[in-house]
């Protein structure tokens, strides 16, 4: 046998590379059993970098199957609460050119807020919150957990004594951040040249200058 | 002598300390009213444990600590707690927050204290309670809660006493030092005692205080048990050697690495005041009601340190030191280099309160239009965490935070030195602010994003599982009606396949049936009585619509209303024939009961 294929180099080759292929692919069998993904893992980053509030507002019911509709190749730029950050980030996810966003970004956090007064217990916005964030039973009266609550205003359309509304967040000193400096062209803005002269460092210009 | 190192970088600013230490410590005259702001540190607000309308002593708890890391308040004098409220409080943001007003009755009166002679016998815990009760807070200048500090879980074998105050204009700790050295050496025994006894206690202090120096020398000199154990060590003033990392690369010559605590390294670091304040609350039971405050500046006529209850009013403290609102450049709480300008004096001194600076038209012009970045270098040479200054401006400028993180941003201090020697007059350190704020904002919400994307998540899971057991209970009952039918129609056969033989389940399921059929109905007798009633009832109505019906066709009336009572008569009749039948099919059935299961 050992002779037939030395004299044969074709068969010699053959034989080589049969064995080969079969070596390798039953390494890679191996490996497509042992590495085996569960799930998307593209659809996951994606539904990280998306704000979580499951408003809705991108036409999908919630976070999750908008980042699969990212991933199966829709626009990015459809998440208001994300804003344009959300969007640059994704942008840079998907290595996609940054869109302008969709639609208008809210500039405030805002909260549901049940005027509890007028509320009749039918809890209608307790079925539609996508986070479980409002307390309450039938015929009781409701309320909002405020530190649950993703401002997704999905809560005030089946209210039917219009009892709910959306207050803005009040800052607190703990959220309360610095505002960034005016960049220096921006500072520079209606102030003469002379008044800009890099070799005068004495305090009366700075008085003039205010 | 003590080997000393030196951190990079660095600044020699001005400074302009000497004012504020001609006079020794006085104490200002007792204030209307105290603000006491729940929160005056980074962590947890305090919970108020006491109510508008009370009555409180010196030195009674007023609010409890929220967390763990949080400080307790206390009454810095007896009098009524006036109110609750929102107050402004010392913050650069101008904001306020909830306060308790406490209105002095000027009795000065002390609750009971329990003071410890000798702290020797008291276990560490035990002793590390009494200052978390104390509601000590860091001294220096950002207010952290001293026993958060003092319970490390790892070993510490050096214990550090900050007394650098290495900022421009403030003596607070300077005047403490000087006047009341023997009690900061006590308070640092102490300290030393509750970190069991580490092999190396330091309290360093800048050249530019020899007084100081020299009081805190004779101290250790004259004190029993400190002889030999504390060492006070001199270096060379430089800014900002007094920051805590800086402080303890100076003694020891280690680097605490970025995003570690000293702690890692086996070192505590305490403030001198915090030593002090600690001595009081250990040896006569007193907790943290008042603290030495500098009050400075040129719009100030009388510069000096004031030993100020917490709560005064900065109002209050400028108005003792003939403060002119008008010559007055700029309000500032801390020092000229880290402070932040007060927008509003009502606010109260707090825990952190170490400097109140009211500078002068002239000494604090404001600042010069910020020019472009000549990239010349000086800010990286300043810089004492060796950071790359320009750098991090480039990025803040351009918003990329993730390279902001890269170059240590959090490794910033935030002292100032960068933006002192800038000669564009750029406001580095309000960059590094902006996007340190932005970045814990994004931590935030990325935090408040993963939570929410969890309770989706489970809201989804919950009525999936709903809705499967809503499926199941359906398919149940109809298998359970399919079977019963099944019993039923093979009962219903053997019935008819031998009459008399209905026994087994299905038989007993048709008695079952019946017996409750026969209990809802009433007496035979009971029943025929209710049917000639209602037939009785409906032939009066009909014989009655008739009756108009005829009344109303002899007077001629219109088509349409003849039409109703036609319609109306005609119905009051088949009403009438339905009841004769009821009453008829009651009086004889039509057949025996057992014959009904055959029907279905």
């Amino acid at each position: 046998m050992i002779e037939l294929v030395a004299q044969h180099p074709l068969l010699a080759a053959l034989t080589a590379l049969v064995g080969l292929a079969a070596v390798f692919g039953a390494i890679l069998g191996f490996a497509a059993v042992k590495f085996k993904v569960e799930g998307d893992p593209v659809v996951d980053r994606i539904d990280a970098l998306l704000p979580q509030t499951q408003c809705g507002q991108c036409g999908y019911p919630g976070c999750r199957p908008y980042a699969e509709a990212i991933a199966g190749g829709d626009a990015i730029n459809k998440c208001p609460p994300g804003g344009q950050a959300a969007i640059k980030a994704l942008a840079g996810l998907l290595a996609v050119p940054e869109p302008e966003l969709d639609g208008e970004a809210s500039e405030v956090k805002k909260v549901a807020f049940i005027r509890e007064a007028e509320c009749i217990g039918c809890t209608k916005c307790i079925q539609a919150c996508p986070v479980d964030a409002i307390l309450g039973a039938a015929k009781l009266m409701h309320t909002v957990i405020v530190a649950e609550c993703t401002g997704c205003d999905l809560c005030v359309e089946p209210c039917p004594v219009d009892c709910i509304e959306m207050r803005p967040l009040a800052q607190t000193l703990a959220d309360w951040r610095w505002d960034a400096p005016h960049s220096p062209g921006e500072s520079l803005r209606g102030l003469r040249s002379r008044d800009i002269l890099a070799s005068d460092r004495s305090s009366s210009r700075a008085n003039r200058v205010a | 002598m003590r080997k000393i190192w030196d951190i990079p970088g660095g600044i020699h600013p001005p400074e302009n300390k000497t004012q504020s230490l001609q006079t020794a410590v006085a104490v200002p005259p007792m204030p209307e009213q105290l603000v006491l702001p729940l929160i005056q540190h980074a962590g947890t607000a305090a919970r108020p444990v006491v109510d508008a309308g009370d009555q409180v002593l010196k030195g009674q708890l007023l609010a409890e600590p929220g967390g763990a890391v949080s400080a307790a308040i206390h009454a810095p004098t007896s009098g009524l707690i006036s109110a609750i409220e929102d107050r402004p409080v010392p913050h650069p943001s101008g904001m306020s927050a909830r306060c308790i007003i406490l209105i002095p009755d000027g009795r000065d009166q002390w609750c009971a204290r329990r003071g410890l002679d000798d702290y020797r016998g008291a276990s560490p815990t035990a002793l590390l309670d009494r200052i978390r009760d104390a509601g000590i807070a860091g001294l220096g200048g950002a207010g952290f809660p001293s026993a958060v500090k003092l319970g490390p879980p790892q070993p510490i074998d050096t214990l550090i006493i900050n007394g650098a105050e290495c900022e421009p204009y403030i003596t607070a700790d300077d005047s403490l030092m000087q006047e009341r050295a023997a009690e900061i050496i006590e308070g640092t025994m102490i300290l030393a005692h509750i970190l069991d006894n580490p092999g190396t206690v330091l309290i360093g202090i800048e050249d530019n205080k020899p007084r100081a120096f020299e009081a805190l020398r004779d101290a250790v000199a004259q004190s029993p048990t400190a002889q030999g154990i504390i060492e006070v060590v001199e270096f060379p003033a430089k800014y900002p050697s007094g920051g805590e990392k800086q402080l303890i690369q100076i003694l020891t010559g280690n680097e605490v690495a970025s995003g570690r605590l000293p702690a890692d390294l086996g070192i505590v670091c305490q403030n001198v005041g915090t030593a002090y304040a600690v001595y009081r609350a250990i040896r006569h039971g007193e907790p943290l009601i008042s603290r030495i405050t500098t009050v400075t500046g040129k719009a100030c006529a009388h510069n000096g340190n004031y030993e100020v209850l917490l709560g005064t009013p900065i109002r209050h403290l400028l108005a003792h030191s003939g403060f002119d609102r008008d010559s007055c450049g700029r309000l500032v709480m801390g020092g000229p280099m880290m402070g932040f300008a007060l927008l509003d004096s009502d606010a109260p001194v707090t825990k952190a309160t170490n400097c109140i600076l009211a500078g002068g038209r002239d000494e604090f012009p404001p600042a010069p239009p910020a020019q472009a970045c000549i990239r010349c270098g000086l800010c990286a040479e300043a810089c004492p965490a060796s950071l790359l200054p320009q750098q991090l401006f480039w990025y803040a400028q351009a918003g990329n935070l993730e390279r902001l993180e890269a170059h240590d941003l959090f490794d910033c201090i935030e002292c100032g030195a960068c933006a002192y020697v800038c000669p564009s007059h750029i406001p580095l350190v309000q960059y590094y602010r902006a996007a340190k704020g932005e970045i814990r904002q994004q931590v935030g919400e990325k935090a408040k994003a993963d939570h929410a994307r969890q309770r989706f998540e489970f809201h989804q899971a919950r009525l999936a599982r709903a809705e499967a057991e809503r499926t199941a209970k359906r398919e149940a009952r109809r298998l359970a009606t399919a079977a019963a039918q099944h019993r039923v129609a093979t009962a219903g056969d053997s019935q008819a396949a031998g009459p008399g033989l209905a026994t087994g389940a299905a038989g007993d399921l048709l008695k079952a049936a019946m017996a409750r059929t026969a209990a809802r109905q009433a007496s035979p007798e009971q029943q025929r009585a209710k049917l000639e009633r209602a037939l009785e009832a409906a032939s009066d109505r009909a014989r009655s619509a008739q009756a108009r019906l005829a009344a109303a066709e002899a007077e001629g009336a219109d088509g349409e209303q003849l039409d109703k009572l036609r319609a109306r008569a005609e119905e009051a009749r088949l009403k009438q024939q339905d009841a004769e039948h009821k009453l008829q099919a009651f009086a004889h059935p039509p057949q025996p009961p057992a014959d009904a299961a055959e029907s279905p």
